[in-house]
């Protein structure tokens, strides 16, 4: 399992028109690698996630995308993803295919996902017009107690892409705090990318700790600070601010395109995105 | 038409956030969610409630954040937690297992059945507003034992008809929830800028049990887009009390030191 550059691979491993989930529930969200995606001006990805934020924000304005799956959209705690909402409303930049679940059938269809199932079953959508609006939610008896069933299909990126705080000199990788879904999309997909804040002799993983070993993962990147402007704990913390001034930026789509120029297209790589906000005062 | 009373020392948000603050009780188990159920929570845990278990769907249980989160897995929830667990986890083992006393939600849309919309203003293949989505509402709603649920009242959010039913209130009414096999009890209450609204035995509809001080009902009725329903014997809910006010602003006031705390940007 080799550490490479952040480049190397989405260049490797990234292709036009993958399923492609960036996981981590607000924290740990892997912004680097999804401007990294839209730096390499990759198309057609079906993106994956429970709540696309900012980084799918950041993606479907630039193009990358045809579909999305998910269970939240917004900008939490502020409000709108406002690209996302242009592109489902008015099909700007392109028209985006949606496949709408709850985050427990969304959940469902990770854990299934991760065991190699066919699908995931829950006691979920009941009453609800999730399922009359997408033909994917369907439904089982249960053959022990004859009880009907909600089922999802088993969700199986062809890449998962993850932020960490550490990785070992062979590419084992620690995740702590507020984890998400990252395990068991990371376990479902196909191939498993992970960037991380630094690497290390030793991981010091706590007995149960959650350790993603390298034998599963296809390849390691470090980047620091390549969760931000979400939080990576005992690394920094989320700048809420980033968030609120997202709202902005976002809700026009030239000032948007303008920031995605001058931010992703206009710097080589993750450390020249944050060099170049810190010289024009951090928020753009 | 506003409810705001001029002349009252609080906001109508203050008054919604203490009187679902005083529907919880010490060691209930809430689902919240982020916004005003989370203030709403946490000044309950502040003042009568101490031994409340809050539990976030990002993973967190048993948390006591200082200062409220801006988002649903802010840090302050995780280093303030008794566990913190997978969200599959918390789906699966925590709120489908049965074990949360009340599930917190908000919505743009309520139905006289206490039905949510949090999908789509408009049809779905071509929404004329696209929301966020139902998120972890929907089985919140399924499997927590009772729902409270918080909105501001207003024709436009107390509809006849919900452009899309993202959570099951009770359905159609007259026991069709009971007979969807959803767990819980589904809503008991919601708290709006006017009063409280409670369904009604049987019917299932909901009707306006009580009213916060100065509030005409014919000023609920007409924020209604449905024939609303005012029990005879309408309930006064009193004032926000000295302490719960000062508890609920210092909350507010370090929320929001907080949140403008400049970060500096990472390496």
């Amino acid at each position: 399992m080799p550490i490479v550059t952040l480049r190397e691979a989405i260049e490797a491993h990234v292709r036009d028109g993958d399923a492609v989930a960036l996981e981590g529930f607000t924290h740990l969200i892997p912004f680097a690698a999804g401007q990294e995606i839209i730096r390499q001006g990759r198309r057609r990805l079906h993106l994956i996630r429970m709540t696309p934020d900012l980084v799918y924000d950041q993606m479907v304005g630039a193009g990358c995308a045809r579909a999305l799956t998910f269970s939240w959209g917004g900008n939490p705690g502020v409000g709108s993803a406002h690209r996302i909402r242009e592109a489902i409303e008015a099909g700007w930049p392109q028209p985006l295919e949606v496949c709408e679940h709850s985050h427990a059938g969304m959940a469902a269809g990770y854990v299934a996902g991760a065991a190699r199932l066919p699908f995931g079953v829950l006691r979920g959508y009941l009453g609800t017009d999730l399922a009359r609006h997408n033909p994917a939610i369907r439904s089982v008896e249960c053959p022990y107690t004859g009880e009907r069933l909600a089922t999802v299909p088993a969700l199986n990126p062809d890449v998962t892409i993850l932020h960490a705080q550490k990785a070992d000199r062979s590419g084992n990788v620690l995740i702590s705090g507020i984890l998400g879904a990252q395990k068991e999309a990371g376990l479902a997909a196909r191939k498993l990318l992970v960037t991380v804040e630094e690497v290390v002799e030793d991981l010091a993983a706590p007995m149960n700790a959650v350790v993603l070993p390298h034998w599963v993962i296809t390849a390691v990147a470090c980047v620091p600070g390549g969760a931000w402007p979400s939080y990576a704990r005992g690394y920094y913390p989320r700048d809420n601010a980033f968030y609120i001034a997202w709202d902005e930026i976002s809700r026009d789509r030239q000032r948007f395109t303008d920031w995605i120029a001058r931010y992703v297209h206009g710097t080589p790589d993750f450390a020249g995105f944050l060099a170049r906000l810190r010289a024009d005062g951090g928020l753009a | 038409m506003s409810s705001v009373r001029a002349a009252a020392p609080w906001t109508p948000d203050e008054m919604m956030t203490v009187t679902a603050a005083r529907m919880l009780w010490n060691g209930c188990v809430c689902f919240v969610g982020i916004g005003l159920p989370s203030a709403a929570a946490n000044l309950a845990r502040l003042l009568h409630a101490p031994q409340i278990v809050l539990i976030y769907e990002s993973g967190t249980i048993g948390t006591r954040p200082e200062v409220l989160p801006l988002s649903i897995g802010d840090g302050e929830l995780a280093d303030t937690a008794a566990a913190v667990v997978p969200l599959p986890e918390i789906f699966a083992y925590w709120l489908q297992g049965g074990r949360i006393d009340v599930g917190f939600l908000g919505a743009a849309q309520v139905d006289r059945f206490g039905n949510l919309n949090s999908t789509v203003i408009g049809p779905y293949a071509r929404p004329k507003v696209r929301l966020p989505g139902a998120g972890g509402a929907p089985e919140i709603a399924a499997h927590a034992r009772q729902v409270f649920v918080v909105l501001k009242q207003s024709a436009r959010s107390f509809v006849p008809k919900l452009d899309f039913v993202s959570s099951a209130g009770f359905l159609d009414g007259g026991g069709a929830r009971g007979r969807s096999g959803a767990p819980g009890a589904g809503p008991q209450a919601i708290i709006t800028d006017y009063g409280v609204l409670r369904p009604q035995p049987g019917t299932e509809e909901f009707a306006l049990v009580a009213r916060y001080e100065g509030v005409d009902p014919a000023d609920a009725v007409r924020a209604t887009g449905w024939p609303l329903a005012v029990a005879e014997r309408l309930e006064v809910i009193a004032p926000p009390t000295t302490v719960e006010l000062e508890a609920l602003r210092a909350l507010h006031a370090r929320t929001q030191t907080a949140h403008s705390r400049p970060v500096e940007l990472p390496v």
